[in-house]
């Protein structure tokens, strides 16, 4: 049996004689993604601003009826609900604001969740009312505090880490790298609008520790590199080591992308979302820790000399 | 490479099958089996997210536990000083979270310092103080709550508020409720399995603090509160009456609540009182029979009925416009007694039993096809050494399983998350491990020494990568709220048991299998 070899051996692609069209369109798509942001913003669920959000699945229709929801909730004068569908078109979520007052009196939050879902079920038989989640304004700020935090410690201590192992413009690089892998998801959260939430912040931990993981794989070649070829101009080391870790990062991002696929197309719903997101993070990763994370050490000029050769290393010929 | 140690074997096998033996209760459980309960039984519990119910986060008032220990604090200070009897004191008051109060003179400042200090020593032997007392103008005493003090204070007012919310719960007859402490001021409570918190926040949110007091019928005069007196709303919102705020009888004396009906056939509260309470009662009533007084609850008037003549048992019953359901509510409350504190809803999560039900059930599907696809995948690009990979992967997976059972911890959809990042890392390092010894192999070394070397070489990529993963996890579980502690939770044991199974486990096949098979060429 001839087992299979999605690379052959001995590829040998120059990866990098692309490197200013591709950081050209990185950095296009990152300022894209922020500019996104910052004009549509994030479509924030509950969890982070606050407010009530209540999930109905209609479980005899193909679709929600979601104009004539809209009209039957917003004539209760709770104010504009935000109604849309995650996962699947009869699986809607219908998120408002907390009433005024609510802080003080918790009772004004459960007669809306009362009356929304009575409503909902009064003109929709097979209206199934799945889930109330309430969340006040300052328990959403701390959420959201927290989860920044958590984030940014964890970049920061990990960059630190990589200048400790490696050379400070490794720890430059995997973190330029970290920046363009999140802003790039984010982006696709404000174009697609789909719910951030809670759920959504595990997804943006996992690529982080994803992108990590591939930028350090490609890094550890490099290092390997830089001590064994002394002589050796750094693009051309740059593009030996990216095609020597090439067919691991195909190997490896293929079974996560089947993984990840298997549970956006039958896992649960909630999950949607959070599948989206890493699938997109697996191609952005792969290609950052090619095209931002390498080219950084050409810009940041690694020594080769750095690196003291360890043991064993042999000035061979490529 | 090819010695393998018999003792490293057996350590490695044990440990292996420990960790895997301990998943195997969770599994036949989600499977809809039953595990015997004779046997022993580490649990994985399921977050609500994927098992369905009701999260709840409660949150005290603290500045209620400030200003009523403060209020405590005047009427000790009242009492002591009387009791002393050597002070003249005056003006005494409680503005600005200080008590004040001014002593007739510069003489008596001594005197009235010797009664206080008892009364602001911390309790316990912390030796710490929990009011400073400062002299001010060399007549007016100004005593201020310390930190300490006040942190003291609410944690106390939150460790009985804690025990209060369990009773209520279990009066309530959930199954499993979760009650924890969070922070300095806050309570989570999450009852699997519950699909509409609103009685149990009904019952939380009752403080449960009830008063009898009797009604003074001309303190309402200009609708100002004759002195003595104060004026307390009616439940039902129609009006207001003036009570005496002294002399009356608080609801602690109670020793049992239960909802029965009246003469009339409406739904009461009916209560008992201890001896001491039971007295206090007797007393109050036989000495003001005719008169009305006032039945409070949480500082509403439930009901004003008259005193037809002395109640002498020790019981009595409480009218108010109740249903059944309020009565036996109230009757709950009333016997897992008063909340020291106001609780509020801060944030609330419920999920109803069909959306959790088919995400653990979709969830599983995808995760069984995933797998499988997995599984192939790296078998046909790898052959031999993929299998030991899958074995790798799989026994990885029931070792996380087994670990948190045995910490029984909570999994949650981030915690799928994390399953999700430790799988691929625990790919990865076989796909890193088995990439190298192709490499090494084209390089034309031989059989033994490309294996060695690709471990070998891989094993430092693979290390640092974890590393990385290691210092997210520890950081998210430190700073992250609850979802990204449980992502956190499952990477931390997840980078573990990826780099034991991908690494170590495989080695040991390997190794065994070489030794074995002694093999001229590799297929890889």
């Amino acid at each position: 049996m001839r087992l299979l070899k999605l690379v052959p051996d001995n590829t040998n692609l120059h990866f990098l004689k692309w490197q200013w069209p591709t950081t050209i369109i990185s950095v296009l798509l990152m300022l894209g993604s922020w500019t996104l942001m910052f004009t549509h913003g994030l479509n924030m669920g509950v969890d982070f601003v606050g407010g009530q959000m209540i999930r109905v699945t209609f479980t005899q229709s193909a679709t929600a009826p979601i104009a004539q929801l809209r009209g039957e909730v917003e004539a209760l004068g709770y104010g504009e609900p935000i109604i849309q569908t995650f996962g699947k078109p009869n699986e809607i979520s219908i998120r408002l604001r907390l009433p005024e007052g609510s802080d003080k009196d918790a009772a004004l939050a459960d007669a809306m969740a009362k009356r929304i879902t009575a409503t909902v079920k009064q003109g929709h038989a097979d209206a199934r009312v799945d889930g109330v989640d309430s969340v006040s304004g300052k328990v959403s700020k701390e959420l959201g505090w927290t989860a920044f935090k958590a984030l940014g410690f964890a970049s920061i201590a990990i960059s630190i880490f990589i200048w400790y192992r490696f050379e400070w413009q490794f720890g430059v690089g995997a973190l330029v790298s970290l920046v363009h892998d999140v802003s790039l998801v984010l982006g696709l959260f404000a174009v697609t609008q789909m719910e951030f939430d809670l759920t959504i912040v595990a997804a943006i931990l996992t690529v982080i520790g994803y992108s990590l993981n591939d930028t350090i794989v490609v890094y550890d070649r490099i290092r390997e590199n830089l001590k064994k070829y002394r002589k050796m101009p750094l693009e051309e080391l740059l593009d030996l080591s990216v095609n020597e870790t090439l067919a691991r990062t195909v190997v490896t991002s293929g079974t996560m992308l089947i993984t990840l696929i298997a549970l956006l197309l039958l896992g649960p719903k909630v999950i949607f979302g959070f599948s989206a997101a890493l699938i997109l993070g697996i191609f952005v990763c792969t290609y950052s820790s090619i095209y931002a994370a390498a080219p950084m050490l050409i810009w940041l000029k690694v020594n080769p000399t750095s690196f003291v050769p360890g043991e064993g290393a042999k000035d061979e010929a490529p | 490479m090819l010695d393998f140690p018999r003792w490293k074997q057996l350590w490695y096998w044990a440990l292996t099958l420990l960790c895997v033996a301990a998943a195997v209760p969770s599994i036949v459980s989600w499977a809809g089996g039953n595990w015997p309960s004779s046997l022993p039984n580490p649990k994985i519990n399921l977050g609500l997210d994927l098992a369905g119910g009701s999260h709840l986060l409660l949150e005290a008032n603290a500045d209620q536990v400030v200003s009523q220990r403060l209020e405590g604090k005047e009427e000790e200070v009242r009492a002591a000083l009387k009791k002393a009897g050597n002070v003249h004191y005056g003006d005494i008051s409680t503005k600005g979270g200080v008590l004040s109060f001014m002593v007739a003179s510069a003489a008596e400042v001594d005197a009235a310092r010797e009664v206080l200090v008892p009364l602001t020593n911390g309790a316990g032997l912390s030796g710490k103080r929990d009011w400073d007392i400062q002299v001010v103008d060399t007549t007016r005493f100004v005593l201020t709550p310390t930190k300490e003090g006040i942190a003291d204070a609410i944690d106390k007012a939150m460790e009985t508020a804690t025990e209060v919310v369990r009773k209520r719960i279990d009066a309530m007859g959930t199954r499993e409720p979760t009650i924890i402490r969070q922070g300095a001021d806050r309570i989570v409570v999450q009852v699997p399995g519950l699909s509409d918190p609103a009685a149990l926040k009904a019952l939380l949110g009752q403080t449960a603090k009830l008063e009898f007091k009797l009604v003074d019928q001309n303190g309402l005069a200009g609708g100002v509160a004759a002195p003595g007196d104060e004026i307390v709303p009616f439940a039902n919102g129609q009006g207001a009456i003036a009570v005496k705020r002294l002399g009356g009888i608080k609801g602690d004396r109670l020793t049992n609540a239960t909802q029965s009906f009246s003469q009339h056939n409406e739904p009461v509260v009916s209560i008992t009182f201890d001896n001491q309470g039971g007295e206090q009662f007797a007393r109050l009533t036989s000495q003001n029979v005719g008169k009305p007084f006032a039945i409070i609850l949480d500082g509403k008037v439930l009901s004003a009925p008259n005193i037809n003549e002395p109640i002498m048992g020790g019981s009595a019953q409480i009218s108010g416009s109740f249903t059944v359901e309020s009565a036996n509510q109230l009757a709950i409350a009333l016997r897992s007694g008063a909340l020291p504190v106001d609780l509020k809803v801060v944030e609330e999560r419920t999920v109803g039993p069909d959306l959790g039900a088919d995400s653990i059930h979709k969830g599983m599907i995808a995760m069984v096809v995933g797998t499988a696809l997995v599984v192939l995948f790296m078998a046909v690009t790898y052959g031999r050494f993929g299998i030991y990979a899958n074995m790798a992967v799989i026994i990885n997976v029931l070792m996380i399983l087994g670990i948190m059972a045995v910490f029984n911890t909570t999994l949650t959809l981030p915690g799928i998350a994390g399953f999700v990042l430790t799988i691929g890392a625990a790919v990865d390092a076989n796909v890193l491990i088995n990439e190298r010894i192709r490499e090494e192999r084209r390089r034309g070394r031989k059989v033994v020494q490309s294996v060695e070397l690709g471990y070998k070489e891989a094993s430092r990529t693979i290390f640092d990568a974890n590393i990385t993963h290691i210092i997210a996890a520890v950081l998210m579980f430190e700073f992250g709220s609850g979802p990204i502690k449980g992502f956190a939770v499952v990477l931390m044991i997840g980078i573990a048991t990826s780099v034991f199974t991908a690494v170590f486990l495989t080695r040991m096949w390997v190794a065994g299998w070489l030794r074995r098979a002694r093999p001229s060429d590799l297929h890889i």
